[in-house]
């Protein structure tokens, strides 16, 4: 799947290989809890079942039907030719993705206010091909309305961030 | 009727301005959120949670149970005019509104939806009236091993009555409860699975589970379809309504049949989605004008949105009574129990007269004011979704990023739910089912408590499980549950293939 390759309908990601991913990483994750379990006490103590009792089993069942699910997804490799997603839809969804990884990232440091405006504003001026004014006008009033619902109204008070930008409103 | 005396005293208690004026507000966010992607009843009640913290719990529930009945109520109006359910129990509606809505009878379709949905709701409160009372003086009597006993039939009726693969949902499961499991150990104080991390120490909340798993991982899945939202106009004439009333007492066997559905997958975690379809498929059986569904029939609105209002009113009965939700949204609703310092469960009916009378007074009354609200502002809320949804998408996942915010006040968990918006775009696309993994992670713990006291008790003996009748019969029954896939297809080898034909397009939820 190079670059280079015109896209068509066909091409994209395989349904069987996300479902064997998946069950592998719920398999693992189940070995995890499982031995964690185990360590923590997953028998008989003194006094009852120890902390490791119910995670235990619970693990047995996740590993369990996982493997299932893996050997079911690559046993029906060659059957199964149906696609997890192509590449346009793929495309589309990153396209939400990436910015909302971005703006969660941009949370960290600005805080919530600041950060909705600006994500608000740059996703309607690149994806929904608003104008500038537009879009700011938007994703300002947007994050206005939530801080007097959330500061001022419940009292609720929101992320600022770490270099906390909006200080000097005072609250 | 110590029921009625008590329901009365219900009403006292909701009918204060303050609580009618929530009312009002629930059901219109309620509707909004039933409109929009990404938001539905499960996550726009975990989104606005923490604001009801500082209520009395029974204002606070009142609004949160309201805006239940609203996104029910809302889910009808993407259906019909959009042919795009706004939530997985409004599928089978699409069926005959869409089609109506194309031959210009859009105000009709609503209509019905609207007024079935009431009737299915209505049938479902009188059943918990007095119903619930029963169940929680029954339920006084229980130990540890019955409660768990509930607990393991719940989960056991996921397998037997969901949709798509066992293993799937067993995995969906224990996932739930392994992460539910992550943080301090109730009864040891030791701290479990979480690996040195502090952030961890905390476990993980299942509002930031709900608000990732149906508010990001709907909005990635609605990208994909790359949704353009292209509708019908619709507006409501008061003789269309007039009309359709007229014409929808011919189909009350209709009506009781699919309340009926509705009461019984609603109790049973069967839940709403299920309820609705094999209410459309149980009237397009048996109607005479059965063959003419899918092309526009009345009838096939009404089955479809009676079943799944009535179911997801049901769903409450359980949780009420037992302390065990029997929906995503109704465990939204236990956990906000939680946060208000009452303890669900059939002591609530003894100690907290005020607090459960009220809301199931306020069921009727909310579902009375959400029908006149539905009715009345249809086109307003058709308009909100010609908005676009370039303003719309990124709107709503700042609303989700404050909502999973103001949980605990950490950042830490909104990467959680993006992290949990991944998991659910995925596992909605590999028919992972969200809801069993939603209540293990909100039972976990309770149902560990009770596991841990009844092998406490009985010193590892597994027979306490059978030690008397009745915990003997629902452990049964739940393994009976549990199996069924597998007795299923022993009978289908025996008795020869059955195909069922809406089976296709029901979602996994």
């Amino acid at each position: 799947m190079s670059p280079s390759t015109p896209p068509s309908p066909r091409d994209g990601i395989r349904n069987t290989t996300v479902e064997a991913l998946v069950a592998a990483i719920i398999l693992g994750l189940g070995l995890v809890t499982a031995t964690e379990s185990w360590r923590l006490g997953a028998r008989w103590t003194d006094d009852g079942p120890g902390a490791g009792y119910f995670p235990f089993y619970i693990a047995l069942v996740m590993i369990l039907a996982s493997a299932g699910i893996l050997i079911q997804a690559l046993r029906s490799r060659r059957s199964d030719t149906d696609l997890f997603v192509d590449r346009a839809s793929l495309r589309q969804v990153l396209q939400v993705l990436v910015p909302a990884v971005l703006y969660v990232l941009a949370v960290q440091f600005v805080g919530i206010y600041l950060a909705s405006a600006l994500y608000i504003a740059l996703f309607m001026v690149l994806l929904g091909r608003f104008g500038w004014v537009h879009s700011l006008a938007v994703g300002l009033g947007v994050s206005a309305v939530f801080f007097v619902m959330f500061e001022v109204w419940f009292k609720v008070p929101l992320f600022k961030g770490a270099l906390n930008p909006t200080a000097f409103l005072g609250y | 009727m110590a029921e009625l005396g008590s329901l009365m005293q219900g009403f006292a208690v909701v009918l204060s301005p303050m609580n009618v004026l929530l009312m009002f507000v629930g059901i219109i966010l309620g509707v909004l959120i039933g409109v929009l992607p990404g938001l539905g009843g499960a996550n726009g009640v975990a989104i606005l949670l923490p604001l009801t913290f500082t209520m009395p719990p029974t204002s606070a529930i009142i609004m949160l149970s309201c805006i239940y009945w609203g996104a029910l109520f809302g889910g009808a109006i993407t259906s019909i005019l959009f042919n795009i359910p706004g939530e997985p129990w409004s599928v089978a509606t699409t069926f005959d509104g869409y089609p109506l809505a194309q031959k210009g009878q859009a105000g009709a379709a609503l209509t019905a939806a609207f007024t079935s949905s009431f009737i299915g709701a209505f049938v479902a409160v009188v059943m918990i009236t007095f119903l619930a009372p029963l169940v929680a003086k029954f339920a006084l009597k229980f130990g540890p091993p019955e409660f768990f006993a509930v607990y393991l039939l719940t989960f056991c009726s996921f397998v037997g009555m969901g949709k798509g693969s066992p293993l799937k949902i067993l995995v969906a499961m224990s996932l739930g409860f392994a992460l539910a499991a992550v943080g301090m150990d109730t009864v040891t104080g030791q701290l479990r699975l979480t690996f040195g991390s502090t952030e961890l120490m905390r476990g993980f909340d299942f509002l930031i589970a709900v608000i990732g798993l149906f508010g990001i991982g709907e909005i990635l899945l609605s990208m994909e379809e790359g949704l353009e939202f292209k509708g019908k106009q619709a507006r409501i004439d008061p003789r269309v309504v007039l009309q359709t009333w007229k014409e929808l007492p011919r189909y009350w066997m209709t009506s009781l049949r699919s309340s009926l559905v509705g009461i019984w997958m609603g109790i049973t975690p069967g839940g709403a989605t299920p309820a609705s379809f094999m209410s459309y498929g149980l009237a397009k059986k048996m109607s005479k004008d059965g063959a003419k569904f899918g092309t526009g029939q009345i009838e096939g609105v009404v089955a479809p949105e009676t079943a799944a209002h009535a179911a997801g009113t049901s769903a409450l009965l359980p949780m009420l009574a037992l302390g065990i939700p029997g929906s995503p949204t109704a465990a939204v609703l236990l956990g906000g129990l939680l946060i208000w310092g009452l303890q669900p469960g059939p002591l609530l009916f003894v100690e907290q007269k005020d607090f459960v009378w009220g809301l199931i007074a306020s069921m009727y009354l909310g579902n009375l004011v959400g029908l006149i609200v539905v009715l009345t502002t249809v086109p307003l809320f058709a308009s909100i979704l010609r908005i676009p949804f370039s303003i719309v998408a990124p709107v709503i996942i700042v609303i989700c990023a404050i909502g999973a915010y103001t949980v605990h006040s950490a950042m830490f968990d909104v990467w959680l739910m993006l992290v949990f918006g991944v998991i659910g775009y995925v596992f909605k696309k590999l028919d992972y089912p969200l809801a069993p993994m939603v209540l293990a992670l909100v039972l976990g713990d309770k149902a560990e408590d009770s596991f841990r006291q009844s092998m406490l008790s009985a010193q590892g003996d597994l027979t306490v499980f059978w030690s008397n009748p009745l915990v003997g019969s629902i452990t049964t029954l739940a393994l009976i549950m549990l199996l069924w896939p597998l007795i299923a297809k022993l009978i289908a080898l025996a008795r020869g293939p059955k195909d069922d034909e809406l089976a296709a397009q029901r979602p996994v939820d």
